[in-house]
């Protein structure tokens, strides 16, 4: 192996070091430059663990294992940091999604960049943090660092109704984490292992597992505050919300990488230290999910007439699927989930991207008033065009192994209810080309034709280019090549000391 | 009394063991004595030399942190040294040396006698000292009164604002009756202690140890039960736990800024020091009592102080109230206390967050206060993050860290409580604590938003806001310096996380 210090860490401190370095006054010229290695070094972390994770050695199913001493060894707390098979795809997928929102970002022009750059640069930190700690302490602890910044990003830079949308954000998701740090602290005192360690707990519980009943309730605590965090249906309001007020490069982050957390939370915590909590909570999550997040939430999805609030439901609705898939709780489940979370936010944070790119030419996000961009825009049109195919899950894309992969372990689970969900594959389809004929086919619009005689329309810039041509690829590699994520999630999900939590229901 | 009782009383003086109160005092006293000898234009440098003498102490404290003499009593076990009790000693010099800070652009702006603020400040700083390491019922009650005479002319120091006369006035009567409560409580608790006809009597029933004694003797004693409450209402008045808080609206309103973060970090903390000792030198035997009060106390507090705290708009007011439910924190580490290992490190690492917090917010909002400095409003910070970064990102960090939003200390003193709560099965009291912390990000994220989203209106008025204050040198190292060390606690605890997680 290469002589490569510690990409984790490296990962998590470089962004970090800038952000603080641009808090103590860079000039700006300085800021804006060095942002692109802020946010490259992740991204080059990332590959080269992805490269390496099958031949570096491995501790419990974990590559690349670090310990870092915070003064609370005592209490069982320290930075621990490490990749599993199913921290790694999640792990590649914030340094993508974080290096395509902060190119985006770079070259947005925003008001006061570089406050905008450091807030930016503190949350890619936090969400490498995430998925990089084994240490349960630290996975709650990235999360809210990278939380904090999203709050204040859609409060000073958010579009219309920011001020309300962060109050609802904030208060919504405070209350989810509150529940899942209680959660959390639960585990820890129940287990007796003294300990935050992720490995510590499971070799813990796995020589004493708590009483049933307990893991019950640990179980329920966990997954509805994980579940406000992943806007399980009817905890969904704040998300819409939130999506269509933040600025592109926030929504990007959020909803294709932070929002993972809690559906990370329940994969990696919940599920194989509480094994005999989840039976009891698979019937009313799969019915919440199809009816509430599928159904439900795909109908309001359809009716959506502006584009970005369309996109901000439509990853509500995506994350009824993940919710089905840890509701059937196999190992396929629980790696099509691993495969979709990856797949959507790479796909939702396209779809982000580009709807800001619309807007700016188009001026309004309304898709009554847009119409026949793709003849002005044909590049534009085109990437459009194959997010949406992405994102309501044609072959070829990641997008479409996560789901097949959910709907066969559904089927196992309860036949009826995966008729119902494939019902939300037809009903996303319909929204998604929908969208996408009235934005980018059809006659140009009143509205539109008096905009694009204001400002000439141009095509998609190299600066957004770049960040959606990232993003693609990454989603068409992995449709095409699904074994490159699936090898390392498989061994994860399906190892001997998870295969009794996994498949002892 | 003859000559050799005295000798053998006085063996046990160890002035030595006091020196840091002895050296706050000195330069208290040195103080006044400067005022006197210098010419009138060196008096404004008395501030500054309180100041750096007050570093000096500090840095000798925390040189010396494990010299002293822990676990052993002095003065005939008037007072007892601890490891608590020195980190208390290191609380107390930081938070009178922040208040000195504070003071200095507070009363630049009135017309106010200045030499005898900074002597006062250290005298109850000292007495506090005192307080935390008391052992015995006599001292504890005359420091405690030290302490308190202390605040009642510090409370009214502005002497011509009637709303500063006002809040001395609740001070004053709320003080005495609170003092009368404890002293009550006292007196019961030595009366039937020195009861020949019950087992394990007292000969001198002031001495902790004593006590206690006795109470595990008479574990359900009605008399020392009632003592036992009493003496609890007398503290809860002092940290301002429901429903003795009602005093804590008006006087930290009224009170001058310094004077109020005093009140709400200092006092409030020599509270939270005299109940832990309190709790598990004497009054332990009565866990059965104890317990269920502070729990209900604990309670009360966290709901009473969220939800009113919610429709404050004076933000000295609010800073009240939120202190109250603090208070409600830490009382859940208090109860936590009982079986949880964890809960009495927790507790003091919270104390801590909470001062390098509070004196955060209290820093940014003695440089927005006016001439008159009750009238501090909400609608006074819009605008402030764009005028004033570095003061808008003090305000961001104090009001986060009280908020405890990681990765700042106030959520590290939030976790290590729910963890011990959690330890010790109380699981509606966290319910509760949780349900508070979710109200009270609502009305500090409030306040964030009103220095950081909103804009002052372009046709607003102006002149209806106070003049800022631009930030000095000290006050800028000083408010960096906490704001910094915020920051570094929330991730890096070191040697501090070591002694409290022992």
């Amino acid at each position: 192996m290469i002589s490569f210090p510690d990409p984790l860490l490296i990962s998590i401190a470089a962004p970090l070091a800038l952000a603080l370095a641009i808090a103590m006054g860079l000039p700006k010229r300085w800021s804006v430059r060095l942002s692109y290695a802020g946010f490259g070094i992740p991204l080059l972390c990332a590959l080269h663990v992805w490269w390496h994770f099958r031949d570096v050695p491995k501790v419990g199913g974990y590559a690349f294992l670090h310990d870092y001493c915070t003064g609370l060894e005592n209490i069982g707390i320290g930075l621990k940091l490490g990749v599993n098979g199913i921290a790694m795809p999640l792990f590649v997928l914030a340094g993508l999604v974080g290096f395509a929102a902060g190119i985006f970002a770079i070259r947005s022009g925003a008001e006061r960049l570089k406050i905008y750059l450091m807030l930016l640069l503190v949350m890619q930190a936090g969400l490498m943090g995430i998925f990089a700690s084994v240490n349960v302490f630290f996975l709650y602890f990235f999360h809210e660092l990278a939380l904090i910044p999203t709050f204040i990003m859609v409060g000073v830079w958010g579009g219309r109704d920011r001020t309300y949308a962060a109050m609802t954000m904030t208060v919504y998701l405070t209350l989810g984490a509150m529940l899942s740090l209680i959660g959390l602290i639960a585990i820890y005192v129940k287990s007796g292992a003294h300990s935050f360690d992720l490995i510590a707990l499971r070799e813990a519980l796995g020589a004493r597992p708590l009483g049933v009943l307990t893991q019950k309730h640990l179980f329920g605590l966990l997954l509805f505050g994980f579940g406000i965090l992943v806007s399980l249906w009817p905890f969904h309001t704040w998300a819409p919300l939130g999506y269509g007020a933040a600025p592109s490069s926030v929504a990007m982050l959020h909803a294709g990488v932070l929002k993972k957390f809690g559906l990370y939370g329940l994969i990696q915590v919940a599920l194989p230290l509480l094994p005999a909590g989840a039976p009891a909570w698979s019937h009313p999550l799969a019915i919440l999910a199809v009816f509430g997040n599928v159904v439900v939430i795909g109908l309001v999805t359809m009716a959506q007439r502006d584009l970005k609030q369309m996109v901000g439901f439509s990853s509500v609705m995506h994350m009824g699927y993940a919710f089905l898939g840890l509701a059937a709780g196999s190992a396929l489940g629980i790696g099509g989930v691993v495969l979709l979370m990856v797949a959507h936010g790479l796909s939702v944070a396209l779809l982000f991207l580009l709807a800001t790119c619309v807007h700016q030419r188009t001026q309004t996000l309304a898709m009554d008033e847009m119409g026949g961009l793709a003849r002005k825009a044909p590049v534009l049109a085109a990437f459009f065009t194959a997010a949406v195919f992405a994102a309501i899950g044609l072959p070829g894309f990641a997008n479409f192994w996560g789901e097949l992969a959910i709907f066969v372990a559904l089927w196992h689970y309860s036949p009826a209810l995966t008729a119902v969900a494939v019902t939300g594959v037809v009903i996303s389809a319909i929204y998604g080309l929908r969208a996408a004929a009235r934005v980018l086919f059809g006659e140009p619009t009143e509205a539109f034709e008096r905009v694009a005689a204001k400002t000439p329309i141009v095509d998609l810039l190299w600066s957004e280019r770049i960040p959606a041509l990232v993003l693609l690829a990454a989603l068409l590699f992995v449709g095409f090549w699904p074994r490159s994520l699936a090898r390392p999630i498989d061994s994860a999900v399906s190892a001997p000391s998870e295969a009794v939590a996994y498949a002892g229901r | 009394m003859d000559v050799l009782t005295l000798q053998h009383l006085a063996a046990g003086n160890a002035w030595g063991a006091i020196w840091p109160e002895l050296a706050l005092g000195c330069l208290a006293l040195a103080l006044l004595a400067l005022e006197m000898v210098l010419p009138r234009e060196a008096h404004r440098h008395i501030p500054a030399i309180a100041i750096l003498g007050q570093i000096a102490v500090l840095a000798a404290l925390l040189l010396h942190f494990h010299g002293g003499h822990p676990g052993r009593e002095i003065f005939n076990g008037l007072l007892l040294q601890t490891v608590p009790g020195q980190a208390m000693r290191v609380f107390f010099v930081v938070s009178s040396i922040l208040v000195c800070v504070l003071a200095r652009l507070t009363l630049a702006r009135q017309a106010m006698p200045r030499v005898e603020f900074f002597h006062i400040v250290l005298v109850v700083s000292a007495a506090m000292m005192l307080l935390a390491q008391s052992n015995h019922f006599v001292m504890l009650f005359v420091a405690l009164e030290t302490v308190t005479v202390g605040f009642y002319i510090l409370v009214s120091y502005s002497r011509q604002s009637s709303p500063t006369l006002e809040a001395g006035f609740k001070y004053l009567v709320m003080g005495a009756l609170s003092s009368a409560l404890l002293l009550f409580g006292i007196v019961l608790l030595y009366g039937v202690a020195g009861n020949p006809a019950l087992p394990g009597r007292a000969s001198s029933g002031f001495g902790y140890g004593e006590i206690a004694n006795f109470l595990s003797a008479n574990p359900h004693n009605f008399l020392a039960s009632v003592g036992i409450v009493l003496v609890l209402a007398g503290v809860a008045f002092k940290i301002g736990a429901f429903p003795f808080q009602f005093w804590i609206p008006d006087v930290y309103q009224g009170a001058p800024t310094p004077v109020t973060a005093f009140l709400a970090v200092a006092s409030k903390a020599a509270g939270f020091a005299v109940l832990l000792g309190l709790f598990h030198r004497v009054f332990f035997p009565y866990a059965w009592l104890v317990v269920p009060v502070l729990s209900l106390l604990a309670a009360a507090t966290i709901v009473f102080g969220n939800l009113a705290a919610l429709t404050q708009h004076n933000v000295k007011r609010l800073i009240g109230l939120s202190g109250v439910s603090h208070a409600g924190f830490l009382l859940l580490g208090v109860v936590a206390s009982a079986s949880s290992s964890l809960a009495v490190g927790a507790v003091y690492f919270y104390l801590f967050a909470y001062l390098l917090a509070s004196f955060a917010v209290f820093g940014v909002m003695a440089h927005l206060a006016g001439a008159d400095d009750s009238d501090q409003e909400l609608e006074h910070y819009a605008g402030l993050a764009k005028d004033s970064p570095f003061l808008g990102a003090v305000l961001a960090v104090g009001l986060g860290s009280l908020a405890g939003i990681p990765p700042l200390a106030g959520f590290m003193g939030k976790f290590f409580v729910f963890v011990a709560a959690f330890q010790a099965h109380l699981y509606a009291l966290l319910a509760i604590a949780i349900g508070g912390v979710v109200v009270s990000i609502y009305y500090y994220f409030g306040w964030i938003r009103k220095a950081f989203f909103d804009v002052p209106r372009p046709d607003g008025e102006p002149a209806t806001r106070p003049e800022r204050t631009p930030v000095g040198a000290a006050a800028a190292i000083a408010l960096g310096a906490i704001a910094l060390a915020t920051v570094v606690l929330g991730f890096y605890q070191g040697p501090l996380g070591r002694w409290l997680s022992w």
